[in-house]
């Protein structure tokens, strides 16, 4: 399944007016695979909910080659999902297949069948009719890549999949997104773990609030470009302290 | 005195108590679920706020029709859908948040609907309007009041998946195509329209008590949220049924006595619920050394 690229140009977004994140500007070429590294506030998951449609563009452009929005699958940040709400595990994952059923059609035996597929490939057979209060931080996240699994998209988007995440847990799930990349499928990650980037990602790209590099792991993520993007996040760092000191004058 | 006399006979024998007690079932039916959905939405005391925001409206239907409910009634949806709309819309454009203008919406639409009442009414009728006239409902205010609950059980029906989705995982809805503010729009309609039903009942200030104490009973409960919703439903109307019997027996004024009621099952529940202190001091871990 090698088929959906996202190509970006000269994509800008915005919150409150203040670009938090502009000129990006390349390709996500279809069954690549990149990781989108960055020091923090550097915009990563601004982009990201961008490219999900989450956030509308300043200005620039977005565009899909050969699919259309749902065939996006996305994993946001695990503390955007309240885990204290009242849902089974199965209902959960069973939220994959909802190209196929929708806000309003049945879930058929087919998708049940798929559900229990899926948790067992997660490691995690058994467990559909527990309340998913009562999973740990990396059981839960091995819920939501099963939901992935059900969504079955050509490209999928995870937003720091292993923040708070056991070891164990976090080879497990590399090993999916490997699994997925050997499909060709499109994977674009938020990631902080450079070791981690290094070994498994072929692409990066470095944001410091603009795009700093994007390309091959090693050459984005050269020393001489770290240094760029940690000086850039120095300086605004520094413009924020500034701006919380006169406003407390 | 028997258990017939006790628990039986104020129905048999009364017809207000008849339909106090049916009013009471079909407010737990509806009132119980959406309260469930508010509190796990986090937006408990924006219920009680929009509770007070059906004043006004009310208000101008007590100023044009007199006591009239349906009049009431419609003045209040349209009050209350307008002070939803319009805090949503404050707190995206400007630097408050929602919460904040709720408040704020909700005291200047108590005072005008105070202020409305009193232009023309006595005391007895902004009492009526504050606090409600359960034993006063005739067939009219009844067939209001079962066709909003109705309505919203079947609404809830239908559009349950993409409604509980909203609420546990926004992003992913936006991400499949869901359009997420409909439902938010939808939901906040329905919690309008019940509060305008309950207000029929329990008046302005009590129209939520039938709907945040079940709900927060519901959840030192039950787990899933069908057994919520259950559970709410349950609770809503054995707090009717218990209040109205108490109020009927010991002359109490019947609309505090529900609420009452409802509390007195949160404070119990509170203490040896699921959730509860009782269990989190039995069940905590203990350290050694």
């Amino acid at each position: 399944m090698s088929r959906g690229s996202i190509s970006v140009s000269q994509l800008s977004v915005a919150y409150d007016h203040h670009a938090a994140l502009r000129g990006i500007d390349g390709c996500f070429e279809a069954g690549s695979m990149t990781a989108v590294v960055g020091p923090n506030g550097a915009g990563k998951s601004t982009l990201i909910k961008a490219l999900v449609g989450i956030l509308r563009p300043a200005s620039g452009r977005i565009m899909r080659q050969d699919i259309v929005a749902k065939d996006v699958a996305y994993l946001p940040q695990a503390a955007e999902i309240d885990r204290t709400f009242p849902i089974s595990v199965g209902d959960t994952v069973m939220l994959g297949a909802w190209r196929h059923t929708g806000a309003f059609g049945a879930a058929t035996r087919n998708v049940a069948t798929r559900t229990e597929e899926a948790l067992a490939a997660v490691g995690l057979e058994g467990v559909g009719r527990r309340h998913i209060g009562s999973l740990s931080a990396g059981q839960f996240q091995r819920v939501l890549f099963a939901r992935l699994l059900l969504q079955d998209a050509p490209v999928i988007i995870l937003d720091e999949p292993f923040t708070a995440i056991d070891n164990r847990t976090t080879q497990d799930l590399l090993d999916l997104i490997r699994r997925w990349h050997g499909e060709r499928r499109t994977i674009i990650a938020v990631l902080h773990d450079f070791d981690q980037v290094r070994a498994n990602f072929p692409r990066a790209l470095l944001l410091a609030r603009e795009q700093i590099a994007w390309g091959p792991t090693e050459e984005a993520m050269s020393a001489a470009n770290l240094l760029r993007a940690r000086a850039m996040a120095e300086r605004w760092e520094d413009e924020a302290n500034m701006l919380g000191r006169r406003a407390v004058a | 005195m028997t258990f017939y006399a006790l628990l039986v006979a104020p129905f048999v024998e009364y017809g207000f108590m008849r339909r106090a007690l049916v009013a009471c079932l079909a407010l737990g039916i509806g009132s119980g679920p959406i309260g469930v959905l508010l509190m796990l939405r986090r937006m408990s005391l924006v219920g009680d706020a929009m509770s007070h925001a059906i004043l006004p409206g009310a208000a101008v239907g007590f100023l044009v029709a007199g006591l009239s409910l349906p009049a009431m009634g419609i003045g209040g949806m349209v009050a209350g859908l307008a002070v939803a709309l319009l805090s949503g819309l404050v707190s995206r454009t400007t630097i408050l948040r929602e919460d904040a203008s709720f408040a704020s919406f909700y005291l200047a639409s108590l005072a005008l609907g105070v202020l409305i009442v009193s232009l023309r009414g006595s005391n007895i009728d902004l009492l009526h309007v504050l606090f409600g006239t359960i034993l006063a409902i005739d067939d009219e205010a009844l067939y209001l009041i079962a066709s909003i609950t109705s309505g919203t059980a079947i609404v809830l029906a239908l559009v349950y998946r993409p409604l509980v989705v909203e609420c546990f995982d926004p992003g992913f809805l936006r991400s499949v195509g869901g359009r997420g503010s409909l439902y938010h729009l939808l939901f906040l309609f329905l919690v309008v329209a019940n509060l305008v039903a309950a207000f029929q009942a329990l008046g302005t200030l009590m129209a939520v008590g039938l709907m945040m104490l079940p709900a927060s009973v519901a959840r030192l409960w039950a787990t899933t949220l069908p057994a919520m919703m259950a559970v709410a439903a349950g609770v809503a109307v054995l707090s009717g049924f218990i209040g109205l019997v108490t109020s009927f027996h010991v002359s109490l004024a019947s609309g505090p006595a529900i609420v009452l009621t409802a509390s007195l099952f949160y404070f119990a529940s509170l203490l040896v619920g699921r959730g509860g202190l009782a269990h989190r001091m039995i069940s905590r871990p203990r350290f050694v050394g």
